[in-house]
């Protein structure tokens, strides 16, 4: 465990725990992109460079920003936010509690597999390139399926955007 | 309603795809200020750089003095009234034995007063004079100052200076080429 | 000359690369004003130095000296954070372009970059695409509506621009095979045969991103972000002192780095045409030895790059001279309905004639 790895992990989970208990919406966002950063962090670790790019690219520049939009048109702060009654408390506090109850007990016996002990650690397995010949090699299907489905998401997208024939709004 | 017959008449035309396109009109904007960028350049750097003032520009009032020095201003008040703005206040004296030699007529302006702010530099007081007393200067202006009594310019102020390098009380002090032509004609007189 | 390890020489050039876009940004708040009188028939500040060329330092003083206030309900610490972040995100993005190809002293060889990643453009897309969270901070810790209101117009413009701007890299990756900007760089000119700039392989590309980059860069005529006429000041309505000039500059470290990943994935970067003849002319006829004819090459395709940024920058402000703002919703239209399908058609193109065997 080198001491970057420390450093990272101690980041991350204060940061995600930031994301839990911040009374402010926007700084929830905002401990949540510290949060993806230093996970990005741990993927450059592991020599996975594209896929610490991507995260940083994807998450923190894109879906983040959304939120923070979203957040911010929202105006959240303490007078607005609705009074939740004691039973919505406790069920919320049972249903969480279970699903850590369900994810230790799933992964608690877990061994990774694939790596085996005695094979060496291969410094080139998350290149773009290695990616990429994955991608367009075993798993070429759903790759496929998958940018077609962002395809049909943007083209909607411009769809709904278009002007229909004499609407005019200003 | 038409009420004038200089109206463009515009019909909406949609847009052609030259027009939609965008570029073609972007491009024509940029060659302009493109051109815009060599055309010779409308600044004056001022300090160093002074543009001239037209030949018939009325500046700063001036009191002139006859060829043997003496005032000309009688104190008539014609100027005064032909002011359209009311810059102008004067009090009317007599001239005393012995004073021939300061003031031309029996009458003369004890004091003699021009509101700076008030004036507008129209020269309607210089056409007034009988006397060819009152002139605005074409190369001198009444500068800025800091308190609002420092514009009523005074006799001390506007009285042409006998001597071309001595600054009156109030700091007027002829430009060179005044004082080159005080000098000149003192010599000669 | 003092010996030091090849990873001294890099933290070298990285300070000189940090260097340099700082002091290229402080010249472009002096070019901008200098060029917008020129385009004005005017001829702009002339006055601090010899051509008015202390203007930036006398621009800096003032910043400096200027009262820091912090609006009443404001975030206190959000508020002196978004500059910062602005300014980061702007800096950091220059790491990764290769501003010039290798020198060799003795055994020591280095580039004239601050890092070679495989990543190279990832990196700098992904810089960039943070770029938005200072605006978007510092706007919403003003506690001002109009502040609130250029922050959410920087999100949606960035978020809407970032996406045919992503596309048509995606094109030019397709030419080149692979994210390294170096590489990138080297495709575009080999030795002893024709090779065009990718310009000629992608105009359609370009364009778009070009526009793109005006966008993501909050530039004239797509800065509506800070839209004086209808936000007052836009996100920094409410910033004073250095946070604001922060704010600006970090504006022009932005178009510097633009320019120069225009430049580097567009016009050939650090290569210049017959850099390679020019090289073994330097050998031959002059007796040189061949690492110091590379040596010299590599300054001048360095000083060729900077000639392609500045060109571009002076694009940039051209414009910005030029064009009057869009409306916003002709903004959001242009990015959705029209480049985005242009870029998706570009795509469509390029794989064709990748296809084909014409590119």
């Amino acid at each position: 465990m080198s001491p970057l790895f420390l450093f990272l992990s101690f980041v991350a989970l204060l940061s995600a725990l930031g994301v839990v208990f911040a009374k402010n919406p926007v700084h929830s966002v905002l401990f949540l992109i510290l949060t993806f950063f230093s996970l990005s962090g741990h993927y450059l670790l592991l020599n996975a460079q594209f896929l610490a790019a991507v995260n940083i690219i994807v998450y923190a520049g894109a879906i983040m920003v959304l939120f923070l939009f979203v957040i911010m048109f929202l105006n959240l702060n303490v007078d607005t936010e609705p009074h939740k009654p004691a039973l919505a408390k406790v069920a919320a506090a049972v249903a969480g509690g279970s699903l850590l109850l369900i994810l230790v007990a799933a992964l608690k016996d877990v061994q990774p597999t694939g790596v085996a002990a005695g094979t060496a650690f291969n410094s080139q397995i998350g290149m773009v390139a290695q990616l990429g010949m994955k991608l367009y090699t075993d798993f070429l299907l759903p790759f496929e399926l998958a940018s077609v489905l962002f395809l049909v998401a943007m083209v909607g997208a411009v769809m709904l955007g278009k002007r229909e024939a004499g609407e005019r709004n200003f | 309603m038409q009420l004038t017959n200089r109206a463009k008449k515009l019909e909406k035309k949609p847009m052609t795809l030259a027009e939609r396109a965008y570029l073609p009109a972007i491009f024509q904007g940029l060659s302009i200020t493109m051109r815009h960028f060599f055309m010779k350049k409308a600044t004056v750097r001022y300090p160093e750089e002074v543009r001239p003032f037209s030949n018939v520009f009325r500046g700063l009032h001036v009191l002139k003095r006859d060829e043997q020095g003496r005032e000309r201003c009688t104190a008539c008040g014609l100027c005064a009234v032909a002011c359209p703005a009311e810059a102008i206040t004067m009090v009317a004296g007599e001239r005393k034995k012995g004073e021939e030699g300061l003031y031309r007529e029996e009458k003369y302006a004890i004091s003699y007063e021009i509101n700076m702010l008030r004036c507008i530099f129209c020269g309607l007081c210089e056409e007034a004079c009988p006397k060819a007393a009152v002139y605005l200067q074409p190369d001198k202006m009444a500068p800025p100052r800091f308190e609002r009594d420092e514009f009523i310019y005074g006799k001390d102020r506007l009285v042409e200076p006998v001597s071309p390098d001595e600054r009156s009380i109030r700091g007027i002090q002829l430009t060179p080429e005044q004082a080159d032509t005080l000098r000149s004609k003192l010599q000669s007189a | 000359m003092i010996e030091l390890p090849a990873l001294g020489w890099q933290s070298i050039v990285i300070f000189v690369v940090f260097a340099l876009s700082l002091l290229i940004a402080t010249y472009c708040t002096y070019a901008e004003r200098v060029i917008a009188a020129f385009l004005q028939d005017r001829v702009g500040p002339d006055r601090a130095g010899p051509y008015g060329l202390l203007q930036p330092l006398a621009d800096a003083v003032k910043m400096f000296t200027k009262e820091e206030f912090f609006p009443g309900g404001a975030n206190k610490a959000l508020f002196v954070f978004g500059p910062c972040l602005a300014m980061i995100t702007a800096l950091m993005s220059s790491a990764v372009i290769p501003f010039g190809n290798n020198m060799s002293f003795g055994n020591n060889a280095f580039f004239l970059q601050g890092i070679e990643v495989n990543i190279g453009m990832l990196w700098v897309f992904g810089v960039v695409s943070l770029g938005v969270y200072g605006v978007m901070i510092g706007g919403w810790a003003s506690n001002n509506k109009f502040s609130l209101l250029g922050a959410i117009r920087a999100a949606s413009q960035n978020i809407s621009y970032e996406l045919a701007m992503g596309m048509a890299l995606i094109a030019v990756l397709m030419i080149s095979g692979t994210l390294s900007l170096r590489d990138i760089t080297l495709q575009q000119s080999v030795a002893g045969e024709w090779h065009f700039w990718n310009i000629v392989k992608q105009p359609l590309g370009f364009i778009i991103f070009l526009v793109c980059a005006f966008a993501e860069t909050n530039r004239t005529p797509f800065d509506l972000p800070e839209c004086e006429t209808e936000l007052v000041g836009g996100y920094h309505t409410e910033y004073s002192s250095m946070k604001l000039g922060l704010y600006l500059f970090s504006e022009y470290v932005n178009i510097f780095v633009v320019s120069a990943v225009m430049s580097v994935l567009y016009f050939g970067g650090f290569n210049f045409p017959f850099q390679y003849e020019l090289r073994d002319w330097f050998v031959s006829s002059q007796g040189w030895e061949l690492a110091s004819a590379q040596n010299l090459i590599t300054l001048l395709g360095t000083v060729g790059l900077f000639l392609k940024i500045f060109a571009f920058i002076f694009f940039f402000m051209w414009i910005r001279w030029t064009l009057p703002r869009f409306r916003y919703d002709q903004l959001m239209r242009l990015g959705w309905t029209i480049l985005i399908p242009l870029a998706v058609f570009n795509i469509l193109l390029t794989g064709g004639l990748i296809l084909f065997g014409v590119i």
